[in-house]
C-alpha cells in the first residue's frame, strides 16, 4: 500500500454467528480522492461501511483515519457518534435515512449539532439569546443554504425532506453528510434509484466536492457508470474478501471481477478462485 | 387532487341500496348472535341460590333492530360524507377565515386567561378550575417534551410531579424554606430523577419504554406510601405552608399583603394569586419550550424521534440528548408538583396515581404531539369539558368517551397534527401530520 491514506483497512473481519459477512479485508482509500468499492449483492460491502462508521464492532482488523495533520485514529476503538463527531467521518444510507417531518433546511441544521451544541454554550447561551449564538446560528444557516444551492435545493429548502422526490432526497442525504465537514464521506449506493440524468449530476456533485471541499469520499455503488467516470481506485469485493483492486481500467479487465459479476462455468470459477487465492 | 374522490364518490353511489342493505343484515346477525345470551337471557340467584332465568325476547329483537337502522344510517351518512381524507374544496373566504381564526386563537386565549380572575372574580369555583386546568396545561406542555419533541412514550411522569410535590412538602415542612427557594430545588431534584429514570431506559424502545417508565411511576409511589418515617406514608404530609409573595404572607394579620396595601383582606386574594403564579410557570414552561425547539438541543430531539440511526451517523451523542429529554421534562414536573403541594396544603400518595399519567399523556396526544397549543386547548377541552359535563352524572363518562373516540376519527393525529419548522429560508410552511413520525419511544 503506497500514497497518502486517509483510511486504512487492515485485515478486517466481522462474523455474525457462524456467517463470515467480510473476511480479512485489508485495503486503503487515499486522500482527496474518490475511492470506490464494488462487488456483486451480499459480497459485504454495507458491512464495511458499518464497520467504518461504528454501527457494527468489527471481529478483529484496525481499521485508521489519519486526519490532514497527521492526527490518527483508530475508529474500531471509537463507537457509534463518536465516528462522526471526532474522527470526522460522515456517511448516508442505502435506503435514505432523512428526517422525513422536518425541512430540507432542518436536516442540514440537525447535521451541525455539534458544532451549534458549543456556540449555544449547551443551549444555555442560546436560550437568553447571546449574540455569540445569534451569530453562530446564521453562520449555520449560511453553510446550510451553500450546501441547498451545491445540491439545487435551494428553492425547497423549507419543504419537508420527506415530501421531496426520490433524487432530491438522495442530493439532500449527501449535502446534510457534508455539512458535518467531514474528512471522509461514506457513500452508501448514492446513484440507486436514480436516472441517468441524475447518476450524471451526481457524478458531478462528487466530483465538485473532491475538488472544492478536500474531502475524500469511498462509496459503495452499482452503477458502473457513475464508478468507472469518477473512482480513483476501485476495490472489488466478493463474498467478503477482495478479489481485485486498481484503477476503473485494471479492475474492469480483471477475469476475476468479470467472473464474480457475470458469473462463469463451475470448473472456470473454481480456477478463477483458486488463482486468486 | 380533486378528480379521484368525485369518481369514488359515483362509485359508491352506484352501490347504492343493495349494498347498505347488505352491510345492515350483516351488522344486525352479529348483534343478534352478540345480543342473544348478553340481552336476551337474563339470570339471576334465586333466594335459595338456585338459578333463576327468563327470555326478554323484546328487548333483544329492540337492539338488533336497532343495531340494523343505525347501521343504515351511519352507511348513509359515510356516504354524503365521501372517502375520509377526501379533500374537500372549501371557499377561499372560508379557508381565509379558518386560517386567520387559527393564527388568532393563541393570543385571544393568552388574554381571556389573563383575565379570568377580573371576570369571575366572585366565582371561586371558576377560579379554582382554571386553576386545575393551568397545572395540566403546564404538565401537559412538561410532557409534550419528551413524548412530543423528543418521542419517548413516558407512562410514569406523575413520578416527577410526585417529587416535586414532596421536595418542596418536606423542604418546606421540616427545614422552613420559602416557597420560592424550593421552587428550583423540586424542579432540579425532580430532573435528577428524570436523568436516573433515563439511564436504565436508554436502550429500550417502544412498548418496552412504556412499561418500565409506567413502573417508575409506580415504584416512586409505592416508596412514598411506605418510607413513613420521612413522608408520612398513606397519611401524605399536612401543613405546607402557603405561597407568599416574595415574602409577603396572603393572611389577614396585620403583616399580610392586604393590611399592607390598605385594602379589606378577602380568601379570594390568594386565589387569584395562585391563579397567575401558575399562568407564570405555565407560560415560562411554553417559552422555554419554544426556544428550546429553536436550540441545537431541541432539533436534536425532533431529529431523535424522526430517525436514530441518522442521528448517530451525523455525531449526535443519543444518550445525552434523551437524558436532557427526560431531565427537561421533568423538571417542569417538578415545578408543577410543587405549586400542587402549595396549593392544597395537604398532599398524599393518593393524588400521584397512574391515572394522573394517563390523563396528562391523553392530553398530549389529544393535542397533536409536540404543538403547543394543540395541548393547551386539549387540556382545557379534557379538565374543563370534564367539569362542563357534570350535570350529566353518570352519563358523564359515556359523553367523554365518545367525545374522544370522535375526536381520533376525525383528527387521528390531535387538535393540531400539523408541525411548525424551526429556522426557515423564505417561508415558514406547516408539515403535514403524515410526514411527522411519533418515534419508537
Amino acid at each position: 500500500m503506497s500514497g497518502d491514506h486517509i483510511l486504512s483497512v487492515d485485515r478486517l473481519s466481522m462474523r455474525f454467528g457462524g456467517i463470515v459477512a467480510v473476511n480479512d479485508l485489508s485495503f486503503g482509500a487515499e486522500r482527496r480522492k474518490i475511492t470506490a468499492l464494488i462487488g456483486p449483492n451480499g459480497a459485504g460491502k454495507t458491512t464495511v461501511f458499518n464497520c467504518i462508521t461504528g454501527f457494527y464492532k468489527p471481529t478483529s482488523g484496525t481499521m485508521q483515519l489519519t486526519h490532514d495533520d497527521g492526527r490518527a485514529i483508530r475508529l474500531e476503538r471509537l463507537n457509534d457518534f463518536r465516528i462522526s463527531k471526532q474522527a470526522k467521518v460522515a456517511r448516508t444510507f442505502q435506503n435514505i435515512r432523512l428526517f422525513p417531518g422536518m425541512t430540507a433546511l432542518e436536516n442540514l441544521m440537525v447535521a451541525q449539532h455539534n458544532a451549534l451544541m458549543r456556540a449555544s454554550g449547551l443551549t444555555f447561551l442560546g436560550l437568553i439569546g447571546a449574540p455569540s449564538w445569534r451569530s453562530a446560528e446564521q453562520h449555520a444557516i449560511d453553510l446550510a443554504r451553500t450546501w441547498l444551492e451545491r445540491v439545487g435545493l435551494v428553492d425547497r429548502a423549507d419543504e419537508a425532506a420527506g415530501n421531496l422526490p426520490y433524487g432530491d432526497q438522495r442530493r439532500l442525504e449527501i449535502a446534510r453528510a457534508m455539512c458535518t465537514e467531514p474528512a471522509l464521506l461514506c457513500l452508501d449506493e448514492p446513484a440507486a434509484g436514480l436516472n441517468a440524468r441524475e447518476s450524471a449530476s451526481l457524478s458531478e456533485l462528487l466530483l465538485s466536492i473532491r475538488a472544492g471541499q478536500g474531502t475524500s469520499i469511498l462509496l459503495i455503488e452499482h452503477d458502473m457508470s457513475v464508478v468507472m467516470e469518477i473512482s480513483d481506485h476501485v476495490v472489488v469485493m466478493d463474498y467478503g474478501v477482495k478479489i481485485a483492486e486498481g484503477t476503473p481500467q485494471q479492475v474492469r479487465d480483471d477475469p476475476k471481477v468479470i467472473a464474480a459479476y457475470l458469473g462463469t462455468d463451475e470448473e472456470e470459477a473454481i480456477a478463477v478462485m483458486e488463482s486468486g487465492t | 387532487m380533486n378528480a379521484p374522490p368525485a369518481v369514488s364518490i359515483q362509485a359508491s353511489h352506484a352501490l347504492g341500496a343493495a349494498f347498505i342493505f347488505k352491510k345492515a343484515l350483516i351488522s344486525a346477525l352479529v348483534a343478534l348472535v352478540l345480543f342473544s345470551l348478553m340481552i336476551g337471557v337474563r339470570t339471576e340467584a334465586g333466594p335459595t341460590g338456585q338459578l333463576i332465568y327468563w327470555t326478554r325476547f323484546g328487548d333483544l329483537a329492540a337492539m338488533v333492530a336497532t343495531v340494523f337502522g343505525g347501521s343504515i344510517v351511519v352507511e348513509l351518512l359515510r356516504q354524503w360524507w365521501g372517502p375520509v381524507g377526501t379533500i374537500r374544496v372549501v371557499p377561499t373566504n372560508v379557508k381565509s377565515a379558518l386560517a386567520l381564526a387559527r393564527r388568532g386563537i393563541a393570543p385571544v386565549l393568552l388574554i381571556f386567561t389573563f383575565l379570568v380572575p377580573v371576570i369571575f372574580y366572585d366565582q371561586r369555583y371558576i377560579l379554582d378550575l382554571g386553576i386545575l386546568v393551568l397545572t395540566y396545561v403546564m404538565l401537559g406542555w412538561g410532557l409534550n417534551v419528551v413524548v412530543g419533541l423528543a418521542g419517548l412514550l413516558d407512562l410514569g411522569y406523575v413520578a416527577f410531579y410526585a417529587v416535586g410535590a414532596y421536595s418542596y412538602a418536606l423542604l418546606a415542612t421540616n427545614f422552613g424554606l420559602s416557597f420560592w427557594i424550593c421552587l428550583p430545588l423540586a424542579g432540579i431534584l425532580a430532573a435528577l430523577w428524570g436523568v436516573m429514570l433515563g439511564f436504565p431506559v436508554l436502550r429500550l424502545r417502544g412498548d418496552y419504554l412504556a412499561i418500565v417508565t409506567l413502573a417508575f411511576g409506580e415504584i416512586i409511589r409505592l416508596v412514598i406510601i411506605n418510607w413513613q418515617s420521612l413522608t408520612g406514608g398513606p397519611n401524605g404530609v399536612s401543613g405546607i405552608p402557603r405561597p407568599t409573595m416574595f415574602g409577603i404572607p396572603l393572611t389577614p394579620g396585620d403583616d399580610g399583603l392586604a393590611a399592607k396595601l390598605g385594602i379589606e383582606f378577602s380568601p379570594t386574594h390568594r386565589i387569584v394569586f395562585l391563579f397567575y403564579l401558575i399562568l407564570a410557570l405555565a407560560l415560562l414552561t411554553n417559552w422555554v419550550t419554544i426556544r428550546l425547539r429553536r436550540l441545537p438541543i431541541g432539533r436534536a430531539w425532533e431529529a431523535l424521534r424522526e430517525d436514530e440511526v441518522a442521528c448517530r451517523a451525523l455525531g449526535i451523542n443519543t444518550t445525552t440528548t434523551k437524558l436532557t429529554a427526560f431531565a427537561t421534562g421533568a423538571m417542569f414536573g417538578g415545578f408543577a408538583g410543587a405549586f400542587f403541594a402549595t396549593r392544597q396544603g395537604f398532599i398524599s400518595p393518593e393524588s400521584f396515581t397512574f391515572q394522573e399519567s394517563a390523563l396528562v399523556l391523553a392530553i398530549v396526544v389529544l393535542g397533536g404531539m409536540g404543538s403547543q397549543l394543540g395541548v393547551a386547548l386539549a387540556a382545557l377541552a379534557m379538565i374543563g369539558g370534564f367539569e362542563l359535563f357534570r350535570g350529566l352524572e353518570q352519563y358523564r363518562m359515556l359523553v367523554f368517551g365518545i367525545a374522544m373516540v370522535l375526536l381520533m376519527i376525525w383528527r387521528p393525529r390531535g387538535l393540531i397534527g400539523h408541525r411548525a419548522p424551526t429556522v426557515f429560508l423564505e417561508r415558514s410552511q406547516a408539515i403535514s401530520s403524515d410526514l411527522v413520525k411519533e418515534g419508537h419511544g
